[in-house]
């Protein structure tokens, strides 16, 4: 089974916000709802860079951990999704949450936030019939065989989506390519830079 | 137009031989270093090496970089898609909360319920229930007002549905999911979180109107001291000096006014997301909360034990408000002196009940 992920290579990233208009038109996402987020670091400066981000679908999801009515599960292919049936809105997943994945509709009194709205990795969500599904969670592009629309529409494929072994190979072709050396296994000065089997655990 | 041109060219052009050779010179020497240059360029890409090639590609992210990133920093020209965000890249603090919230509290939070619960049974099973010494005398003193008893149970209902619906939503699913099913346990958490978010406020006011009307009786005195040196003459004949409130009652009322406030604080701070406090804000309001709520649960199991259980001659007097002048004489001596020529008979305490004496005020020296 495939360990699905996301990665953005914050060297490529353009801050176009392709990703974030592809997300809302793919899953039509509530108003005031924005399930992916470019974040500009230094904006401006010399060493200004930008990443995407949403749900990480993490391996030990905090959401996971957290929620008090256990309405996350892991699909098969390592995808983090939620029940919004069972979800009351405490909020917990997003004070646990690494990247600020969770959203909710309202911040009203009493606690009132709505029902917890994240990315789903394109992959819908727990319902009865296709139309429910998509009313909730948007698409499910995973079951027709594709991968999250914000990932394919990236205009520098700065945001790489798929299973977590392609992706870094990805990666780590275009580190390589970039110049890194140890042919981007480590920055150990001890690797050749040919080997690309060197092993940091083995001495000498 | 043809002409005008065709007359400015020469003029701007240098006239003579000389000039051609100028020119023709300049030409050869620009050759010459475009030669010179290319071979010079050529040689420089053969002796490209990564490092060098790094270092002058347009800037890589260092790691350094990922490090303020990880630490949850934001400088001045951080910008977010996002509309109305105020959070920063990654949530640092998210995993301590996680670990202080799944690793210390819940468990030592169920802990020290069970510990309580454990320690009040086995007390009751070895030294047993508190009798009165001397029996009543069947003259009765009026300890609590009606107010006050309204009050008291109305805090005690909202505390005690605030604490199991504060339980479900920390313990709740890993015992009634696998139990009930998802249907049963959805519509189980979702009102417990209702109850406990519309139910808070309304203790947290009452709390505070409990603790002020009270505060004239709870604080401490010397004797008071005493009363605990003894552990409160709960074990044994002995009876230990108390006033209208005794040592552990004052405790539980200065728990309440401290902790009980601290966790009815946080708890507005958890319960009005609409103030646009921060992620973090609302982490340590959580973990204060919980710890509170969760301490204040398990001592509380010991006021309920003593009020009820323990002792002979407690309950009657939050619920009929009047209590019989042994039970003041033996637990509560200091305030029976003041009050002692405030009893009434039964007879007497009958007939206000079915008369109009309106209302009584608790005894209280005059």
């Amino acid at each position: 089974m495939a360990q699905m992920k996301f990665m953005c290579d914050a060297e490529r990233c353009i801050e176009c916000n392709g990703c974030v208009t592809a997300c809302k038109n793919a899953n039509d996402v509530e108003w005031g709802i924005q399930r992916r987020r470019v974040v500009t670091l230094n904006d401006g400066e010399a060493d200004e860079m930008s990443i995407s981000v949403a749900c990480m679908h993490c391996d030990d999801a905090p959401c996971m951990a957290v929620c008090p009515t256990d309405c996350f599960y892991k699909t098969d292919d390592g995808i983090v999704l939620h029940d919004k049936d069972l979800c009351i809105g405490c909020g917990y997943c997003l004070y646990a949450c690494p990247f600020g994945a969770p959203q909710f509709p309202q911040q009203d009194a009493f606690g009132e936030r709505g029902k917890m709205d994240k990315c789903t990795f394109c992959a819908g969500g727990p319902a009865e019939t296709k139309e429910e599904e998509y009313q909730k969670y948007g698409s499910n592009r995973i079951a027709e065989g594709k991968l999250p629309l914000c990932a394919e529409m990236c205009s520098t494929k700065a945001l790489l989506a798929g299973d977590a072994q392609d992706v870094a190979d990805i990666f780590r072709q275009r580190v390589v390519h970039r110049g890194h050396k140890d042919g981007a296994w480590s920055n150990n000065p001890q690797a050749s830079t040919d080997n690309l089997a060197y092993d940091a655990a083995r001495k000498g | 137009m043809t002409t005008l041109t065709m007359t400015k060219v020469p003029s701007r052009a240098p006239s003579g031989t000389a000039s051609w050779l100028q020119r023709g010179w300049r030409l050869c020497l620009m050759l010459v270093l475009l030669v010179a240059s290319l071979g010079v360029t050529h040689m420089a890409v053969a002796q490209a090496d990564p490092d060098r090639e790094m270092t002058t590609a347009a800037p890589g992210i260092t790691a350094d970089q990922w490090r303020q990133v990880r630490s949850g920093e934001t400088g001045p020209n951080y910008r977010d898609s996002r509309h109305e965000s105020n959070y920063n890249l990654i949530n640092a603090s998210g995993e301590t909360w996680r670990i202080l919230r799944n690793r210390w509290v819940s468990p030592f939070g169920l802990i020290a319920i069970g510990g309580m619960a454990a320690m009040i049974a086995l007390f009751y099973f070895i030294v047993g229930r508190k009798y009165l010494e001397e029996p009543r005398t069947g003259r009765k003193l009026l300890r609590w007002s009606l107010l006050m008893r309204a009050l008291h149970w109305t805090v005690a209902t909202l505390f005690i549905t605030l604490a199991l619906t504060g339980l479900n939503l920390l313990l709740g699913k890993f015992v009634f999911r696998t139990l009930f099913g998802d249907a049963v346990w959805g519509w189980m958490v979702a009102a417990s979180k209702v109850l406990h978010n519309y139910l808070g406020p309304i203790f947290g006011v009452l709390l505070v109107i409990m603790l002020i009307s009270l505060i004239k009786e709870n604080i401490p005195k010397k004797h008071d001291w005493v009363w605990f040196k003894k552990g409160g003459g709960m074990i044994g004949k002995g009876h230990v000096d108390a006033g209208f409130c005794n040592g552990g009652e004052k405790a539980w009322y200065w728990l309440l006014a401290s902790v009980g406030i601290l966790v009815v604080a946080s708890g507005f701070v958890l319960d009005f997301p609409n103030f646009d406090q921060g992620r973090d804000t609302m982490q340590w309001a959580n973990i204060i909360h919980a710890v509170g709520a969760l301490g204040l649960t398990a001592v509380s199991l010991g006021h309920i034990y003593i009020g009820t259980l323990g002792t002979e001659g407690a309950l009657e007097g939050m619920t009929t408000g009047y209590v019989d002048e042994t039970w003041a004489k033996e637990h509560h001596n200091l305030w029976y002196e003041e009050v002692k020529d405030q009893t009434i008979s039964e007879e007497e305490l009958a007939a206000r009940k079915a008369g109009d004496s309106g209302t009584p005020s608790p005894a209280k020296p005059s």
